[in-house]
């Protein structure tokens, strides 16, 4: 037995899916954008140990599908050490989380590396401290330098929640799947480019906005 | 003993010694170029002076007083680094200017953030910024550069960012100022305008140390020429003596070929 629904009935469930798919957006963000600066800091250190665990962290988790990060996390504690396994959301913020974070500190270590030593160096002999040389004049200059790969990185985190539902955590994308089983439509699934497509255009009009600002200068 | 004296110092990398034991001396309001070819340690030297990088041994003074000892270098804290080289300012070949920063900002940020130790600051702020500012206006129009104010650094010339970053050292007035190779970064027809503030600035009996390879500019400014080789100084002497009848054979090849 099909059921009937209309438009506006999907529409309202694929706007709480989307809320759900923002859900890992904001989580992974608010974790991943200073994890990240933690990462890069320790994969810069001149601490070997500390340098070589951070780069091998990061090595891992670019070289491996975020997919199979989701199943190794999720089902992975439960399957080595016969740990309870993980709540599905807790799983789906930790692994992307950790995954972001490490490309976030690869995207921050170019831009902090991109400055010229002459600028630490020039702030040095005014007599500055270093907080003040990174703050004052490093920092902005970072910015700068990372807002489009940092665009590109988050843009691509919109589509990446979708993975999610390898480990049954319901989005958007599951939220469409189900008209299939439900209600024998697939329009639904189509609808929710529109979703991806709204938030990411949104991001992008962000984005250029924050280097239109950012361009009177030449760093 | 004089002004500024730099003893015996040293500084290798890795396997190349670099400084082979410095020892110069000078006078409050002199100028004295450094000569020598590529590779002879004049910018290590300089970069030792102001405190960029820490010399193997040797000493440094001040109007007689012992400033710096890499003896006990180890023992130097960050803040009391920071006050030593208070002394001294450096103005760099690629100008280093901050490029989110107008010129006026790149004139005052330090200078302000300094100010900011004064004791009695909060009471003082506008009164202190006031001063910074006067000054940072004077300073631009000595060098020339009024009407650039609100520029930033990515509008400039070469020639006039290396003016704005003369006028960002001159802000802490260094006891001391030093510049590596000012000129080389510029196009040929730039190198006029800030040769000329140097020159003023001599005038003005500013105490400078300039690494330079304008052998006439050189000759016309110093009071003091040291001619650098190999990490020693080969040889030192007024302008005219150095130039017209150098002793060593090295300065003579040096000479020789620069002057082609
Ligand atoms: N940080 C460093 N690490 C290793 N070697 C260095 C470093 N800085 C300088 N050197 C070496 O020290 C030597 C002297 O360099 P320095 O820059 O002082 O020469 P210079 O006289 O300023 O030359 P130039 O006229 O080309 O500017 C060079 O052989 C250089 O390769
Ligand atoms: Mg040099």
């Amino acid at each position: 037995m099909l059921v009937q629904v209309t438009f506006w009935d999907v529409t309202l469930s694929l706007l709480k899916g989307f809320w759900e798919t923002l859900e890992i957006f904001g989580v992974t963000l608010l974790f991943a954008l200073p994890l990240g600066l933690i990462i890069a800091f320790g994969s810069m250190s001149r601490f070997y140990p500390l340098k070589w665990l951070c780069r091998t962290v990061v090595w891992i988790i670019r070289g491996t599908p975020l997919m199979l990060q989701l199943i190794v996390f999720y089902y992975g504690p439960g399957l080595l050490f016969d740990w309870e396994l993980l709540e599905v959301p807790t799983a789906v913020y930790l692994t992307f989380s950790i995954n972001y974070a490490c490309y976030f500190s690869e995207i921050y270590r170019g831009g902090i590396e991109a400055i010229p030593k002459g600028q630490y160096e020039a702030g040095e002999v005014l007599g500055m401290k270093k907080s003040q040389i990174f703050f004052r004049v490093v920092l902005l200059q970072v910015i700068k330098h990372i807002i489009p790969p940092m665009s590109n990185e988050i843009i691509t985190l919109v589509k990446d929640t979708s993975l999610a539902r390898i480990i049954t955590y319901y989005e958007i994308i599951y939220f469409a799947e189900s008209y299939i089983r439900t209600a024998g439509l697939i329009w639904p699934l189509f609808y929710t480019a529109v979703f991806y497509l709204a938030f990411c255009g949104l991001l992008t009009l962000l984005f250029g906005a924050i280097e239109k600002k950012l361009s009177y200068f030449k760093a | 003993m004089g002004y500024f004296e730099v003893k015996n110092v040293c500084k290798r990398f890795g396997d190349t010694q670099v400084l082979r034991g410095i020892d110069f001396s000078m006078e409050k309001g002199q100028v004295v170029s450094i000569i020598g070819s590529s590779g002879s340690g004049k910018t290590t030297l300089l970069r030792c002076i102001n405190f960029l990088c820490d010399p193997d041994a040797g000493e440094f003074y001040l109007e007689n007083q012992l400033l710096f000892d890499a003896a006990e270098k180890r023992s130097l804290s960050d803040a009391a680094i920071r006050s030593k080289r208070k002394n001294f300012g450096l103005v760099f070949q690629q100008f280093n200017l901050f490029p989110q920063y107008n010129v006026k900002e790149n004139l005052c940020l330090a200078p302000k953030l300094l100010a900011k130790e004064e004791p009695d600051f909060k009471a003082r702020k506008k009164e202190l910024y006031a001063a910074i500012e006067a000054h940072a206006a004077e300073l631009l129009e000595q060098v020339g550069l009024t009407d650039k104010a609100d520029s930033y650094p990515c509008e400039l010339s070469g020639g006039q960012q290396q003016r704005v970053a003369i006028a960002r050292a001159l802000m802490l007035s260094p006891k001391i100022l030093c510049f590596d190779e000012p000129t080389s970064a510029l196009d040929p027809e730039l190198t006029g305008e800030v040769l000329k503030v140097l020159k003023e600035l001599a005038q003005k009996k500013i105490t400078m140390i300039i690494v330079t390879h304008e052998m006439a500019f050189a000759r016309e400014i110093s009071d003091k020429i040291v001619f650098m080789a190999e990490g020693v100084i080969a040889e030192e002497g007024d302008p005219q003596t150095l130039f017209d009848h150098p002793k060593s054979p090295r300065l003579q090849a040096f000479l020789a070929k620069t002057e082609v």
